[in-house]
């Protein structure tokens, strides 16, 4: 030993320097190559979901560059020292909301970007993506644990504001995710199970009564945005054709750029939301289930990071996270395999675009600087 | 404390962690729900999806539902369908897919007439976003030797077809079109603004008019099936249908002999001409002159045609009877003399020495009478009788402008109350805040003489005069003004019986002497039929009584010492001749308003005009109510 030392005195710090960058940049390598190789996956089903465009997979890669970048700066910031800045932001973030709904532009009759002069165009709803899990967790976790009913019932209307607006726009994916991010700290901070259960009751004793106040229109829309396939020509056509794509990929799937109903332009938004229904026609039920084991992964990851995180604050926002992750896998899918309703939620780290990507790993990269500020265990 | 401290703390991790293994329990149960869902629809279901996507020979279709018809009031046919056969190819279908395209277009063309102007559209159609297996139309209007000559080539070219559908139709085509407007194509700016799922079978959509305004009424509601098809395209079998709603019929007010007839009297005339039915609102006629042919814009007007049209000094396109806004000159004194005797500034016994000219200062400019040397003493009664402008010149001036506008708008100035044009424009009605912030600078006294006898900043479009009219002939009973008699056989009173916005009306005008409706009314009937009335001659040899007034707008300054001479001033810069009126006098069935531009003076050019209309109007509703086939509630 004496002369290995003597031959090679720096070996052991260099030695130690391998796993010692991980630390430095804070940066959790399970979670790390779990997302490149969701991304890399993802990559491959747009360059078929696009027609062959490289020009996609070129603009979609930059963009992931970019997300990735974006996630390593997050990962820096140590949320507790920044937490007094959280309501500022959070009502900036309802404000921008307002702005949205009053001069927001949008497309196909949505009103979801705001256009200030100078800056890009962007989406205020996908902040709050991130803003709202923040904002509850920090109110929250000042606060008695279990919270108290008042203390729930003003988290319950930090939530309930932003999701209103947004679903005006409307917006009802990005408002569903928002949502369920705020119920998830809520029902991480103890809420009791009473109270969940008898919150779930008013809500399902609430429903007939609503449903005998909607005048025959908004109960004619109800029964389409349920059962999609009422309407062939409208909604229904997209759920039909992605469910033929679906199942007639069978167990092994047609063949990369193989599959007839994504390349005869049968399937509807092979980019974005229905990019799945590409990945199972054309690499089969083995295909898809690759894809859910990693994703499954990605959720067994955040919830042991939320499980050795010391801080309440810290639990209950990574549990929120990875919860909301959780969220946008199944109704992406639900909707696309014809289970759930149409509402526009992309398909995490897979789907075209960038905005989701950037808010996407903007909250994988808070979970990674939970991680980092763990009790270590000597 | 501390011990209680931090067992609450170890209780309270030892819950979360509790619930974090319950998130884990969820989601291996949604994982798994998934996972059977996709065995469900991959492994157990997989042949038969398999098979739905191999068969291209499904395919579901929207059936376009049928236009509603539009009738005149006395159930005339004024829009209807007529079938037309387009040429369509199917991308998908044809011999090389979409690469085989060109081929197949160079061989059509040896079989019937396409010009490079209908391939480019057919490439535009083609790249916008389609369903697949959806047909792209290439020519539409195909005629009889054109369907037979592709019928015999059709089995050497698959997936081209020719698909009939139903096209609007005018019968009685020009001199209809600025009241009913026209359907044409759907364009590009259209068809994002449209319900795609409806309209996904329509082509046509309502442009201008009451084919603009009632659109989704007139419309219907889209069907669909689903059909099997062998390999060139042709439907061997439907499996399932649900039939499209055809759009509901919608009566109007208008008679098309009244109609036809205004028509045929502005032809070579630039001018319009509106009557309206005192006793509901409803639009009789309304005419623009010069007038074009709706049925070349279903179909497609030529691109020379619509230059022509566009560029025509005398403004076809342009729809005076809503849009063009004329000064009213003397047709509004009526009202002013109204205001005047309403708001108390005047008495009913009021008078003047007219001397031919008013000043409003000693020596100051002089506000010309159109008769030089005066009328002498002028009463309410011979100011409108005559068309004295002393006599407004001097009450204006008393009133200046707040009574005279606030008793305009109440008969419908400056606002628009028809329901159901959407083109109507509401002019301007020039109160001391409008002019504040339209021309920046305050109200003269100079401006009110001008208000008073309806020159200056005051304009009016043709159906806001025919409104005032009616308004007048009313005692001030308003009823909304609506093209719009009944749709399906129910009636409307407003067009928010069928869940549209009602335009906001002015009240009923009550005068607070109620005789003085009379005053105006015996006034306006000796201009008619008195001995000096300025419109007598258009009076005379009348089986009925009508009541009405003209006016003339001058179209350009004349300079204080400059008589009016017609013949040397070009034609362009002649007064604008103007009549209001109404008949029968005491029970009005009808109340007009005709404006001939450059037409000269308003009774010689307008009244005539208004004469014949009445005699058309009302003698042939006592034939026919004698005859017992005119059914009028």
């Amino acid at each position: 030993m004496a002369d290995f030392q003597r031959w090679a005195p720096e070996a052991r710090k260099h030695f130690k320097q391998g796993p010692g960058l991980w630390v430095k940049l804070r940066l959790d390598p399970w979670l790390l190559m779990l997302l490149l190789v969701i991304m890399s996956l993802g990559l491959v089903v747009l360059y078929s979901g696009s027609g062959s465009s490289e020009a996609s997979v070129y603009k979609q890669l930059v963009r992931y560059s970019l997300a990735l970048l974006g996630m390593v700066i997050i990962t820096q910031i140590n949320l507790r020292n920044v937490q007094r800045w959280i309501p500022l932001l959070y009502v900036a973030g309802l404000l921008l909301l307002v702005a949205v709904l009053l001069f927001g532009v949008g497309v196909k009759g949505a009103q979801r970007w705001l256009a200030i002069p100078g800056l890009p165009r962007f989406q205020p709803s996908e902040i709050m993506k991130l803003v709202v899990p923040l904002t509850v967790s920090w109110y929250l976790a000042s606060r008695p644990r279990p919270p108290h009913f008042i203390h729930v019932l003003v988290a319950v209307v930090l939530v309930a504001l932003p999701v209103l607006l947004i679903a005006k726009q409307p917006d009802l994916g990005t408002a569903l995710l928002i949502g369920s991010s705020g119920v998830f700290v809520i029902f991480f901070a103890g809420l009791l199970w009473r109270h969940l259960i008898a919150a779930i009751a008013i809500g399902a004793a609430g429903l007939p009564l609503l449903w005998m106040s909607m005048r025959e229109y908004q109960k004619q829309r109800v029964i389409t945005f349920l059962d999609p396939e009422s309407d062939p020509l409208g909604a229904g056509w997209n759920i039909i054709q992605s469910k033929i794509a679906i199942g007639s990929g069978g167990i092994n799937g047609k063949g990369w750029l193989q599959g007839t109903q994504s390349h005869l332009d049968f399937l509807p938004e092979t980019r974005t939301d229905f990019i799945v229904a590409v990945l199972a026609e054309e690499f089969g039920l083995m295909g898809v289930c690759l894809l859910l084991f990693l994703y499954f992964l990605v959720l067994i990851r955040g919830l042991m990071i939320a499980g050795s995180a010391s801080h309440p604050f810290d639990r209950m926002l990574a549990a929120s996270l990875t919860l909301t992750f959780f969220v946008y896998v199944v109704v992406n899918i639900g909707m696309v395999s014809g289970l759930l309703p149409v509402v526009g939620v992309p398909l995490p780290l897979v789907s075209y675009g960038g905005t989701s990507a950037v808010t996407l790993m903007a909250s994988l990269g808070l979970l990674m600087s939970i991680h980092a500020r763990r009790p270590q265990r000597t | 404390m501390p011990w209680s401290k931090m067992d609450t703390q170890r209780q309270e991790v030892s819950q979360f962690t509790a619930r974090l293994w319950w998130s884990l329990l969820l989601i291996v149960i949604v994982f798994a729900g998934l996972v059977s869902r996709l065995v469900f629809l991959q492994v157990w279901q997989h042949e038969r999806y398999a098979t739905e996507s191999d068969d291209n020979r499904q395919q579901l279709q929207a059936i376009a539902p049928t236009r509603g018809l539009i009738y005149d009031t006395n159930g005339t046919l004024l829009a209807g369908n007529r079938a037309s056969h387009s040429l369509t190819l199917v991308p998908e279908q044809l011999a090389g897919g979409r690469r085989g395209i060109d081929d197949v277009l160079a061989e059509l063309a040896q079989v019937v007439t396409i010009d490079q102007d209908d391939i480019k559209r057919f490439k535009r159609r083609l790249n916008q976003p389609r369903r697949p297996y959806s047909p792209v139309a290439l020519r539409f209007q195909l005629n009889s030797t054109e369907i037979a000559q592709i019928t015999v080539n059709q089995h050497r070219l698959p997936g081209v077809r020719i698909v009939p559908e139903l096209v609007r139709f005018y019968p009685l085509d020009e001199g209809f079109v600025h009241a009913l407007g026209y359907v044409g194509r759907i364009n590009d700016r259209e068809l994002a603004k449209l319900d795609s799922t409806n309209y996904s079978a329509t082509n046509h959509v309502g442009k201008l008019g009451v084919e603009r305004f009632y659109e989704t009424e007139l419309h219907g509601t889209v069907g669909h099936q689903t059909v099997e098809t062998n390999a060139r395209g042709r439907v061997l079998q439907v499996l399932d249908r649900l039939e499209p709603v055809p759009g509901k019929d919608i009566t109007l007010f208008l008679d098309a002999q009244l109609q036809q007839a205004a028509a045929k009297l502005l032809e070579g005339k630039r001018g319009a001409i509106v009557a309206i039915d005192p006793k509901t609102g409803g639009v009789l006629a309304m005419a623009s002159g010069p007038s074009y042919g709706a049925n070349q814009f279903v179909t497609g007007i030529s691109n020379a045609n619509y230059q022509a049209l566009r560029n025509s000094d005398d403004l076809p396109l342009f729809n005076r009877a809503l849009r063009g806004r004329y000064p009213p000159a003397s047709t509004v004194k009526p009202v002013i003399a109204i205001a005047g005797i309403d708001s108390g500034i005047i008495s009913r016994k009021y008078s003047i020495w007219d001397p031919g000219y008013y000043q409003l200062t000693e020596g100051g400019r002089l506000y010309r009478d159109w008769k030089a040397g005066g009328h002498g003493q002028v009463n309410i009664h011979k100011s409108i009788v005559e068309s004295v402008d002393t006599f407004y010149y001097a009450i204006s001036d008393l009133m200046s402008n707040e009574p005279m506008t606030k008793y305009l708008a109440q008969f419908g100035f400056g606002q628009v109350t028809i329901a159901d044009q959407p083109e109507a424009t509401k002019a301007v009605l020039p109160t001391k805040q409008w002019k504040r912030i339209n021309r920046e600078a305050s109200w003269f006294r100079g401006d009110s003489l001008n208000l008073g006898i309806g020159q200056g900043f005051l304009s009016a479009t043709p159906t806001q005069l025919a409104t005032m009219t009616m308004v007048l002939a009313n005692r001030g009973q308003w009823h909304q003004i609506r093209m719009i008699k009944a749709i399906d056989g129910q009636s409307v009173v407003k067009v928010s019986d069928i869940g549209r916005n009602d335009p906001k009306l002015p009240d009923n005008v009550e005068l607070r002497r109620s005789s003085d409706w009379n005053t105006i009314h015996n006034a306006m009937i000796d201009v008619m039929h008195g001995k000096k009335g300025t419109a007598r001659r258009s009076g005379a040899n009348s089986s009925y009584k009508i009541a009405g007034k003209t006016g003339t707008a001058q179209v350009i300054a004349i300079k204080q010492d400059d008589t009016y001479d017609a013949e040397k001033i070009a034609e362009g810069f002649r007064d604008h001749g103007l009549y209001i009126g109404w008949a029968p006098a005491k029970d009005p069935v009808i109340a007009i308003a005709v404006i001939i531009e450059n037409g000269g003076g308003g009774s010689s050019a307008a009244a005539p005009l208004a004469r014949q209309l009445f005699d058309t109007y009302i003698l042939d509703t006592q034939v026919k109510t004698e005859g017992g086939a005119k059914n009028d509630g």
